[in-house]
Order: structure tokens, then C-alpha cells, then sequence
């Protein structure tokens, strides 16, 4: 009996083994991790989309989308893109400060998690690569899907060229500055 | 002015940021999910062709709301575009609609110029440029930085982590770099 017992706490342990490995994984280069330890049904997914179009939405009807806003922006021709990201800062960090706080819980009763960001070069070098990329295209990767649904159907050969970038960091990852 | 004719005009930016600010908390109230964008690339390769590449290699089936929310995005673009279209052009600054009339851009209509953005300019060294070129820029320079303008500059710097504002700032070097220096030159190919 004892014997069976270790034998399950072995196989528990190997299995979290597993799950931080992969955990670790995620997280590399990534802002977003999520580690939820529910088990949802695939369909629990919809609250995200539903979230998603009326931030699609927002995107189209303020103009963050348009290739011309974001000129003027890097051109220092008007205030509206400065604006629209300086005031969502703003709101994201008190409601951060306040679910912190008053340790705000999800819908299901999780304890919400923050996660740290480490500092790495890859943040001067790829970020300045993307800014480049971001005034050519006019897009950074939330407005492609939405000038997309707009119906600038050629922009789907700007995201999947930024699939094939995704794909080629991966590829030569450990051979880069970090 | 009924309520419909006001969504149906260019949201201000004081109405825009607040709204997208408050997609932090949604996200994290609703499940415990951190706001970005650009890890959705990462996890289309991890599903698609992970091709035994480490940074591939993971359970991209816990990240799978990632791409609920950008498939609701082009939604919210469908949306926007059909039910709430602005009927009028867009204004845009003087000294753009010049520098950019230089180049034979004069056509300010809809949000993606469609002089510069079409698929018959695909084939041509500009339009190579312009959306091949640039967006692996986009894709490879997101993962390359761990994040874009949702994750770094908005969700990073709301949780007050230092690295997401150099990340930020070093995208809006490069956004300048390009827009007053090299953009130029490539519009005049």
C-alpha cells in the first residue's frame, strides 16, 4: 500500500516536472503566459473572442488601424496615437494596481497571476526591428488580423510573411544576441 | 445626432485608450489570461510547423485562447467596417497629404491606403517591400523583443516591468527611424 502511494507521489512529481518544463517554455520570449490551472471545455474560449471583436471594433473605429494614423504619429503630426496608447496605459495600470490590491479574483475563482518580465538585448534588437517593420506595414500583429476583417484582404500575405519572421527567430534563436 | 450616427464617427482617442486599457482586466478577470498579441504568431508556428524547434516544442493547446481573441479581432474589424462604417474620408494632416501626394499617394480613402496595399503591387520591389518586408519585420522583431505594442507597451507597463518600457521605446525608435528616414526613399521606388 505505502509502496503504491510513493509510486503515485513519483508519478505527481514527474508529471509537474513535465508541466514547468513546459511552462519554461512559454514563457521564453513571450509577454503572455498563461497558466491556468482549470480545465475548461474548448468552448469556455468564446469569452476571449467575443473580447477580441469588440477590441477589433474599437481598433477600426478609432483609427489605430489606419496606416496613415500611424504615420502622422512617427511623423509627430498628431497627438491621437499618443493618446489612445498613453490612456490605455493608464487605465491597464490602475485596474493591475487594483486587482493586486484588493486581490481581485477571476470568474472562477482563481487568484490572478502577474508574471515578471526578465531583461534581455532581444528587447533593444527586435524591438527596434519591429518598430521599422511596424511604420512600413502601419500594423503592428493586432491590427493585421483586424485590417484583415476590414476587408484588405492582401494584408493576408503581411501576416503570414510575419508567421514565416516568427518562425525564422525560432529557427536561429540560439544563434542570436539575447 | 441618434446614438448610432455618434459610433459611427471617428472614436476619440480620450474614448479608444480607456476602452482598450480595460481589455487588461477583462482578460485576467475572465481567466486569468495576460493581454498580447503577437504570441498568437508563435503559437499558428507551434500548431503548423513546429519542425522539432525548441521554441515550438510546447503544449500550445493551453494557449489556444490566444487565437479565440485575434480571430475576434478580425471580426471586430468585419463588424466595424459593415455596421459602423464612417462615411466620410478621413482627414489626415496637411503636411502628410503633401509629402505623401510627392510619392503619387493622393487616395486617403479607407485605412489602408489601397495605392500602396493591393495585390497587384505585390510583384513590384515597393510593394515587396512594403508587405512582405515589412511584415516579417513585424513577426520576426515581435518575438525577437517577447512582445508587441499590447504585450510590452500596454500589459508590461501596466505591471510596471522596466524591460517592456525599454521594449517600448526601442519600438518607437525604429518606427521613427523608418517613417522620416527610410520610408522616403522607399516610396519613391
Amino acid at each position: 500500500m505505502s509502496k503504491e502511494i510513493i509510486a503515485s507521489d513519483e508519478f505527481v512529481s514527474s508529471q509537474n516536472a513535465e508541466e514547468q518544463k513546459d511552462y519554461q517554455l512559454r514563457s521564453t520570449d513571450a509577454v503572455c503566459v498563461n497558466e491556468s490551472h482549470l480545465h475548461h471545455k474548448w468552448y469556455y474560449n468564446f469569452k476571449y473572442m467575443a473580447v477580441g471583436l469588440l477590441f477589433g471594433v474599437i481598433f477600426v473605429k478609432a483609427e489605430i488601424i489606419s496606416w496613415f494614423r500611424i504615420q502622422e504619429m512617427f511623423r509627430l503630426q498628431s497627438f491621437h496615437m499618443y493618446g489612445v496608447i498613453g490612456s490605455a496605459i493608464a487605465v491597464g495600470l490602475v485596474s493591475v494596481l487594483l486587482i493586486k490590491k484588493f486581490n481581485i479574483k477571476t470568474i472562477h475563482g482563481e487568484t490572478i497571476e502577474f508574471h515578471k518580465k526578465e531583461f534581455n538585448r532581444g528587447q533593444i534588437f527586435g524591438g527596434i526591428l519591429f518598430g521599422l517593420g511596424w511604420a512600413i506595414t502601419g500594423a503592428c500583429p493586432g491590427p493585421l488580423f483586424a485590417q484583415i476583417g476590414t476587408g484588405a484582404t492582401v494584408i493576408i500575405v503581411t501576416l503570414l510573411s510575419a508567421l514565416a519572421g516568427t518562425w525564422i527567430y525560432g529557427y536561429f534563436r540560439e544563434k542570436l544576441p539575447h | 445626432m441618434g446614438i448610432l450616427e455618434m459610433i459611427k464617427q471617428p472614436w476619440p482617442w480620450y474614448v479608444a485608450g480607456p476602452l482598450i486599457g480595460l481589455t487588461v482586466p477583462a482578460l485576467l478577470i475572465l481567466g486569468n489570461k495576460s493581454f498580447g498579441i503577437s504570441s498568437s504568431l508563435r503559437h499558428v508556428c507551434a500548431i503548423c510547423l513546429p519542425a522539432n524547434i525548441p521554441f515550438f516544442k510546447y503544449d500550445w493547446k493551453k494557449e489556444i485562447w490566444n487565437l479565440f481573441f485575434v480571430a475576434g479581432i478580425a471580426i471586430g474589424g468585419i463588424v466595424a467596417i459593415t455596421l459602423l462604417k464612417n462615411p466620410h474620408p478621413m482627414l489626415i494632416h496637411p503636411d502628410l497629404a503633401i509629402e505623401l501626394a510627392g510619392f503619387g499617394i493622393n487616395d486617403f480613402h479607407g485605412l489602408v491606403p489601397a495605392q500602396l496595399f493591393n495585390w497587384g503591387e505585390l510583384m513590384s520591389v515597393k510593394g515587396m517591400i512594403m508587405m512582405v518586408v515589412g511584415g516579417f519585420l513585424v513577426g520576426f522583431g515581435t518575438r525577437y523583443a517577447g512582445g508587441c505594442t499590447s504585450g510590452h507597451a500596454i500589459m508590461g507597463i501596466s505591471n510596471l516591468q522596466w524591460p517592456s518600457l525599454v521594449a517600448t521605446c526601442c519600438f518607437m525608435a525604429g518606427g521613427f527611424l523608418m517613417a522620416n528616414w527610410i520610408l522616403p526613399f522607399i516610396l519613391s521606388l
